[in-house]
């Protein structure tokens, strides 16, 4: 029944505004995605967010990306990304590995204006193909990047429990 | 895999419906389009408006409206009311759990009916809609590309 309810009832849109800015994370961001990420995940990840921020954003030399989505000097939601070369055996490609909206902010090409900033930056860095994975029953990101046209990839992530 | 007739009718329905928000069809008019037969499609539609997906348009001329949110329904709340879809409640004394091989099977094709569950969830109508619009299967776009920022966009 609450399926059946949430498929009838269409939200009403959150207004899109023309104030959101995609740019490149800087430290000073920190703090606000530190909190967003513990909004949305419930989890503090303080020491992930500093170490990711230092790998992914500024001052990399690598191709790695880290976007961020303001509104109106608020963080909205974030992507971030790198090029990985020949694992798995595959030619370079873009990876996505993370990707947040806040969830009052959803449904207003948040989510799309980051992956294609994303995206457009792989582009410059020479790659033709963008993949990434999520865990089976994250169905809301799954969804999403569906709607970005992404369909299922070659690969096939397997996994054993260490005795 | 291969859908029952009715889910892909259901399916075909639901997407015709989708692609035409402001102008109701008739059951006829969508099984002409897919050359399927009308009579079946009526009790598939029947269905659909029972769950609530789709409703008979009022006026003169009839025919049926999406009643559900295309960007919220999924391939697996169509699909799920015609079968059964995902990993299946085997009985504890099911011959098939007698033998290692047998539970051995039943793992391989649990772990094949999740990913069919997780395909199916994370599909909406509206990304249907737009992998109608792109056509990966002919040639030209055999593989999707990467997206580009709209130029209208800073």
């Amino acid at each position: 029944m609450a399926r059946h309810i949430s498929i009838m009832k269409s939200r009403p849109a959150v207004k899109k505004t023309d104030a959101l800015h995609i740019r490149p994370a800087v430290n000073s961001d920190l703090l606000a995605l530190t909190a967003l990420d513990e909004e949305i995940t419930g989890l503090a990840k303080r020491k992930y967010w500093k170490e990711t921020f230092a790998r992914y954003g500024a001052r990399r030399r690598l191709p790695r990306f880290f976007f961020v989505a303001e509104d109106n000097g608020r963080i909205e939601g974030f992507i971030v990304g790198e090029v990985r070369a020949w694992e798995f055996g595959e030619p370079p490609c873009g990876w996505i590995f993370a990707v947040q909206v806040r969830p009052k902010a959803r449904l207003s090409g948040i989510g799309t204006r980051l992956f294609e900033a994303l995206c457009d930056a792989f582009r410059r860095a020479g790659v033709e193909k963008v993949r990434t994975m999520m865990a089976r029953d994250n169905h809301l990101v799954l969804s999403f990047f569906r709607s970005q046209g992404m369909m299922a990839g070659p690969f096939i992530e397997l996994e054993i429990a260490l005795d | 895999m291969k859908l029952q007739k009715a889910s892909s009718f259901a399916l075909y329905a639901v997407l015709e419906l989708a692609a035409n928000p402001t102008h109701p069809l008739s059951g006829t008019e969508i099984a002409e389009k897919y050359g399927i037969s009308a009579h079946h499609l009526a009790k598939v539609l029947r269905d659909l408006g029972r769950a609530g997906i789709v409703e008979a348009a009022r006026g003169v001329g009839g025919g049926y409206r999406l009643a559900a949110n295309p960007r919220r329904l999924t391939l697996l709340d169509v699909v799920q009311i015609f079968e059964p879809v995902g990993p299946q409640n085997v009985a504890n004394d099911d011959p098939e759990l007698a033998t290692d091989a047998g539970c051995a099977l039943r793992v391989v094709l649990d772990e094949l009916d999740d990913h069919t569950l997780a395909t199916f969830r994370s599909i909406t109508i509206s990304t249907m809609l737009k992998l109608m619009t792109r056509k990966p299967w002919t040639n030209s776009a055999r593989e999707t590309k990467l997206p580009r920022r709209a130029a209208s966009r800073r």
